[in-house]
């Protein structure tokens, strides 16, 4: 060992190095060079000592357990004849009164009977410490030495060892047993085949001639009415035929934003040169990430943000991903519109749209650079 | 009546209490009752082993207090509001008190959620305080078990209750989240809407997965009635059971403690259960339950009323999920997506939705999980550990831990990015970018600056065995030449610095080793390189000889030996447990 | 007559022609064409219009041209605003945000340096210089005696609308390379309808068409009714959902318990 290392205290790589058995650890001089001093001598509290100390804890102790009594009678007060639309105001603090009378009764009294009790331990209890003596976790030698020619024996008297094709068609019962309680758990949800999916997930509300309305509203929107710049939230008129939970599944599918851009600034693919009407474009508001609805539109960079995860499309070039975890581009609902000027849908989304899943067929999502 | 197994024997210091003829109005009249209890129950021979069972004190220990008693104020308010709440999807027309909402179709769930915080009297305070709770529940569980992984508690004999903690902070995540989702409002069912898309976007299983839990589209009318059952039924039973285990086996072991003097691996120094550690332990319960309803009373939280009922085409800038989530949710965030999702033939393989879903929870608790094993496999060390270790003693594992820390911290930050950007004035973009790199940086800078502290305080400690303490005081000697006194320190402080077990760093096995074969072999030179890095920096205690020949030079000859009760006479006042023990005259160096 | 049939092959004849219809259509649409383009409601003078151009030419020239016209140069992005009408100058200049005190992503709220009757001028010059939106009259814009229907459908279309970008709260939220949707908490009605009415900067524009006055109404309803109203659990932590109340568990919640960890286990003061 050199010098420094004599200093430093680093120690050689060892060859090997023994640990000792599962018994706890002994004391060797080479381990452990400081021998135990003993546990300290007990130190007296003030307390302790000094009666009038101890009356002072025992007044501060009864106090606090005193108070409780109080409060709980505070918060039946409270809870009877505070109304519910007092409120407290204070500072930074605009409460509901009864709320806040509630809560203050309440946890005042259990938090003092929490501190008289601490208090009584710390301060009058007898803090002398104590020492137990641990055993090893395993178990004594005769217990195990018992358990080991108990087991040989009850072994020896089930016949097992003997006729071993118990042992094996027990093992293949138990086994099996398990699969009606599987197989009881089938009708958990609809089967996705690919029937079921064309029916459900790739299909929305959307068809040729399905006017466009305002979300919330459900008026329906000319195309006139839509200045650039615009950001409309819609949905197929037909969404207000339904309730409940039909109509939230089918809202989580067929909402859409409509925006209009100048199209002289807007890349428009010859394939979708009838998509749009003068720069209104409409697309899906589902994100194809993980299903956010979106509508974070920024007019002059035409991108359209979702608040989730921050996946970034830009509405300017067919809803192609620009930043963020969405790897498919925004899929684009072709309108037009009809005899009276409103904005109609030409047919269902091309894609299915929202989160990808794995049958989805992807190649004919709009991809940068196609046509 | 089949004997209890005995883990104690007639404690030397504790003696059984009789209770004296006099005894007060307690035992009158509890006798009594008590009596009639253990002619049916054997209430006494079951009680005995741990009437008086010791526990040791420490701020450290009351974390997976925290936890626990959070959990029970969970039950309690849960129950309060399993009253009131109606889990179900069904449409139905607010008509409740609350006037901004007046009229608009939302589910029963959420129009229930509304009654409890407006119509219902301390309704508002139980679901403040059962969130609060639920916060505190995972906030505590994690400071616990990182508790437990820095002082090296997980060793032997408690491997099996650390993967009950593992268990149950999995556990305690899910049940969060399924539990802030049942009001079905808007924040909440945004986070069920990542959560049907990203089991969706799962390869192969995926849409099958999802009809399964959705019965059909999201959302469906099913989603909260199944949340409901889990939430209420199944996980509590299953966090009760692991609870039960993992206190029952926190009994059985006993409790680990700091080293300290007299204290060693075969003892346990403490308060006894009655009356003092009871009386602190179940003053702590109504302190966490006084702060929990102090802090349901006093800080809002979830406003369902001001986010609204559940709408798939609605959503709120700044939509996050509850903290403990908040790192899947920055995974996903920062995940870079185009390019990341395979299109072949007609199948998508959304990897760049699968791999943050996947890859940090599975890495998180499969990696604690398995992490006992790991060390044990490295070092080989079979014996019980009762005593703790001061995280500088084991410098990697400490670097590991903190490296952990730094990437679920910066997974975490992610799961923030928009409102890092808001709230510093920053692009977003550039926040995602930062945190793209440092979730593999940042770890790895973390471990290295963590080991050479550790070292360094290793250093520290050594330098206090051979040298003393610090005690400020310059002096010059007649030659010019200036020094600091040092003052030895209290053996009992000696005796605290040299207890931790060591592991040493091993050479690759030559050929005196022993017999391996072949692929025995090339794992065994894993284990000793593993060794090495684990091991090869870390600093060892000083040998005897070696303190005695420091204490020597120190007292120029004085001949003191270590042990001997080595004091310096002055009255060091430490105040720690070591009290010095007086009486040994040193010919030391004046004040 | 003579005089004019007997010079009507004089070189000069064909000239002379072009000029009499070019002043005589250019009469008849001076009478015919309505005057200075001036919004109908507020009724904007000749005299607000020149003193706006003068205005103009100082405080926002420098970037929108002297016309208007709008210009694009590496460091200045000075969109033209022929078209956006009294009600974007009424919401950029009251709010501060113009002029802009440099060229960068985001025009910040700042103290406005021009008074009432100045942007009242302002106005009038860039709605004259072509049509759009006029300033909104007060019964527009005033939330008054709406139901509690009404102010709940204002919040349906605050949650559909705005809240994506503005947050459930109107707190703001995040925009791409460090633009950000401002806070809506204390703003006055007035500048709401404006708001949504011009569409300013990145924020998109919500025609009285589709978003109709009436609905704008009531989402101003919903807005100062939520933000007059109490917080009924308790301190709002900031408004900004569950980031900041994980914060506040562990601060206050761990905190103040292993505070009290540390009480009770503390061996506290000895008597020797």
């Amino acid at each position: 060992m050199s010098e420094e290392d004599r200093d430093t205290g680093a120690s050689p790589l060892l060859a090997s190095h023994d640990h000792h058995g599962p018994e706890l650890t002994d004391h060797d001089p080479a381990h452990y060079p400081v021998p135990d001093p003993g546990h300290p001598e007990h130190l007296p509290r003030l307390t302790d000592v000094d009666p009038k100390a101890a009356d002072r804890a025992t007044r501060q102790v009864a106090f606090f357990f005193g108070m409780v009594p109080l409060l709980a009678i505070g918060f039946a007060v409270v809870y009877f004849a505070v109304p519910g639309d007092w409120f407290f105001d204070f500072g930074p603090l605009r409460a509901n009164a009864r709320n806040l009378g509630l809560g203050v009764t309440f946890g005042l009294s259990l938090l003092f009977i929490g501190i008289g009790a601490v208090q009584w331990a710390r301060t009058l209890m007898s803090d002398e410490e104590m020492v137990d003596l641990r055993h090893g976790a395993t178990s004594k030698p005769e217990d195990q030495q018992w358990m080991l020619t108990e087991l040989d024996k009850t072994v020896e008297e089930s016949k097992l060892t003997r006729r071993k094709i118990i042992g094996r068609t027990l093992l293949a019962a138990l086994g099996f047993v398990f699969v009606p309680m599987l197989v009881g758990l089938a009708d958990l949800g609809p089967w996705p085949t690919k029937k079921k999916r064309a029916e459900t997930i790739e299909k929305t509300l959307w068809a040729e001639g399905v006017r466009l309305v305002n979300d919330v509203t459900f008026a329906p929107i000319k195309a006139d009415d839509i200045e650039i710049g615009q950001l409309v939230n819609g949905e197929p008129e037909n969404l207000q035929d339904l309730h409940g939970a039909e109509f939230q599944i089918e809202k989580a599918k067929a909402a859409i934003v409509v925006v209009r851009m100048d199209p002289n600034t807007i890349q428009i693919p010859a394939s979708r040169e009838d998509w749009q009407v003068g720069g209104i474009l409409c697309y899906s508001k589902i994100c194809t990430h993980v299903g956010c609805p979106i509508s974070l539109w920024e007019q002059q960079t035409h991108h359209l943000l979702c608040p989730c995860h921050q996946s970034t499309f830009d509405l300017g070039n067919s809803g192609v991903v620009i930043f963020g975890p969405a790897a498919r581009s925004l899929p684009q609902l072709p309108i037009t519109t009809d005899a009276e000027g409103y904005l109609v849908a030409r047919s269902d989304f091309t894609v299915p749209v929202g989160p990808s899943y794995f049958e989805r067929d992807s190649r004919q999502d709009y991809e940068e650079g196609d046509n | 009546m089949p004997e209890p197994a005995v883990t104690v024997p007639e404690s030397s210091s504790v003696e059984a209490q009789v209770p004296k003829k006099q005894a007060g109005p307690v035992f009158r009249i509890a006798r009594g009752p008590v009596r009639w209890a253990d002619e049916r129950l054997g209430v006494a021979a079951l009680v005995r082993p741990y009437f008086r069972k010791v526990f040791p004190d420490h701020w450290s220990f009351l974390l997976g207090e925290i936890a626990l008693y959070s959990f029970i104020v969970l039950l309690l308010s849960g129950v309060f509001l399993c009253i009131w709440f109606k889990p179900s999807m069904a449409e139905v027309e607010y008509e409740g008190s609350y006037q901004l909402l007046h009229g608009l179709p939302m589910s029963e769930a959420f129009a229930s959620t509304l009654a409890l915080s407006f119509d219902i009297r301390g309704g508002l305070l139980l679901r403040q305080m059962h969130h609060w709770a639920a916060m505190l529940f995972v906030a505590a569980m994690l400071a616990h078990s990182l508790r437990i992984f820095f002082t090296g508690a997980f060793r032997k004999p408690r491997e099996i209750n650390w993967l009950l903690g593992v268990g149950l902070l999995a556990l305690g995540i899910f049940e969060g989240f399924f539990g802030y989702s049942l009001p079905d409002d808007l924040l909440s069912g945004t986070g069920m809407r990542f959560f049907d898309g990203a089991v969706r976007a799962t390869p192969v299983i995926g849409t099958w997965v999802e009809f399964f839990v959705f019965a059909g589209q999201f959302p469906g009318d099913l989603i909260i009635p199944r949340l409901y059952f889990l939430h209420i039924l199944l996980i509590p039973a299953l966090i009760l059971a692991l609870v039960a285990a993992h206190l029952a086996l926190v009994f059985y072991h006993k409790h680990t403690q700091f080293p300290g003097p007299g204290r060693t691996e075969d003892s346990v120094v403490g308060y006894p259960v009655f009356p003092v550690y009871a009386a602190k332990a179940g003053g702590f319960f109504f302190i966490v339950f006084g702060v929990l309803t102090l802090m349901g009373a006093l800080m809002q939280i979830n406003p369902v009323w001001v986010v609204g009922p559940y709408n798939p085409a609605q959503v709120s800038a700044g939509s996050q999920p509850d903290w403990y989530m908040g790192f899947a949710e920055g995974a996903i965030r920062i995940m870079p997506g185009p390019g990341w999702e395979w299109h072949i033939g007609s199948t998508t393989w959304s990897w760049n939705v699968f791999i943050p879903l996947a890859l940090p929870m599975t890495l998180l608790f499969v990696g604690m999980a398995l992490y006992p094993f790991i060390e044990q496999w490295v070092t080989g060390d079979r014996s019980e550990h009762h005593l703790l270790d001061r995280p500088r003693n084991n410098p990697t594992r400490t670097g590991l831990g903190v490296a952990a820390m730094t990437w679920y911290a910066v997974l975490w930050a992610g799961g923030g990015n928009d409102l890092i950007a808001t709230q510093f004035d920053v692009s977003l973009n550039a926040v995602t970018w930062v945190l793209r790199v440092a979730v593999f940086v940042a770890p790895i800078v973390a471990f290295l600056i963590t080991k050479r502290v550790c070292i360094g305080l290793q250093r520290s400690d050594h330098d206090r065995l051979l040298h003393g303490a610090e005690t400020g005081v310059i002096e010059r000697d007649p030659s010019g030449r200036y020094s600091e006194r040092h003052r030895p320190i209290s053996v009992g402080e000696q005796y605290a610095l040299t207890q931790q077990s060591e592991e040493y760093a091993l050479l690759p096995a030559g050929d005196g080793d022993g017999e391996y074969r072949d692929r025995q072999l090339r794992l065994e030179q894993l284990r000793r390189r593993a060794t090495r890095f684990y091991f090869v920096d870390t600093l060892h205690k000083p040998t005897r000889a070696e303190l005695e020949e420091a204490a020597a030079h120190h007292h120029h000859g004085a001949g003191h030996e270590i042990g001997a009760g080595h004091g310096d006479g002055h009255g060091n006042g430490h105040g720690e447990d070591g009290a010095v023990i007086p009486g040994t005259e040193s010919e030391h160096l004046a004040p | 007559m003579r005089f004019l049939s007997s010079r009507r092959r004089h070189p000069a004849a064909k000239v002379a022609l072009l000029l009499f219809a070019l002043f005589v259509l250019g009469g008849l649409y001076n009478v015919v064409a309505p005057a200075e383009r001036v919004s109908a409601d507020n009724g904007y003078s000749q005299q607000q219009v020149d003193e706006g151009r003068k205005l103009f030419a100082v405080g926002c020239a420098s970037c929108h041209g002297l016309n208007g016209e709008g210009q694009t140069t590496d460091t200045i992005q000075g969109p033209s605003l022929i078209g956006v009408g009294a009600a974007a100058v009424d919401f950029q200049v009251s709010t501060g945000r113009m002029p802009m005190s440099r060229p960068g992503e985001q025009a910040p709220v700042k103290p406005n340096r021009y008074s009432d009757e100045e942007i009242a001028a302002l106005a009038a010059y860039v709605a004259s210089l072509g049509p759009g939106p006029a300033i909104p009259t007060e019964t527009e814009y005033n939330p008054e005696n709406l139901s509690e229907e009404d102010l709940a459908r204002g919040g349906e279309l605050f949650r559909t609308n705005c809240s994506a970008c503005h947050n459930f709260q109107g707190a703001g939220g995040a925009l791409p390379d460090g633009r950000y949707a401002p806070s809506l908490i204390g703003l006055d009605s007035k500048r709401l309808y404006l708001a949504m009415l011009t569409g300013p900067q990145q924020m998109p524009v919500f025609s009285d068409e589709v978003l109709t006055p009436e609905d704008k109404r009531v989402i101003i309803g919903y807005l100062n009714e939520l933000h007059e109203r109490p917080q009924d659990g308790g301190l709002a932590l900031g408004g900004i959902g569950p980031v900041s109340e994980g914060l506040w568990a562990w601060i206050v919640g761990m905190g103040l318990l292993v505070l009290f960890a540390v009480w009770i286990t503390a061996k506290g003061a000895k008597a020797k």
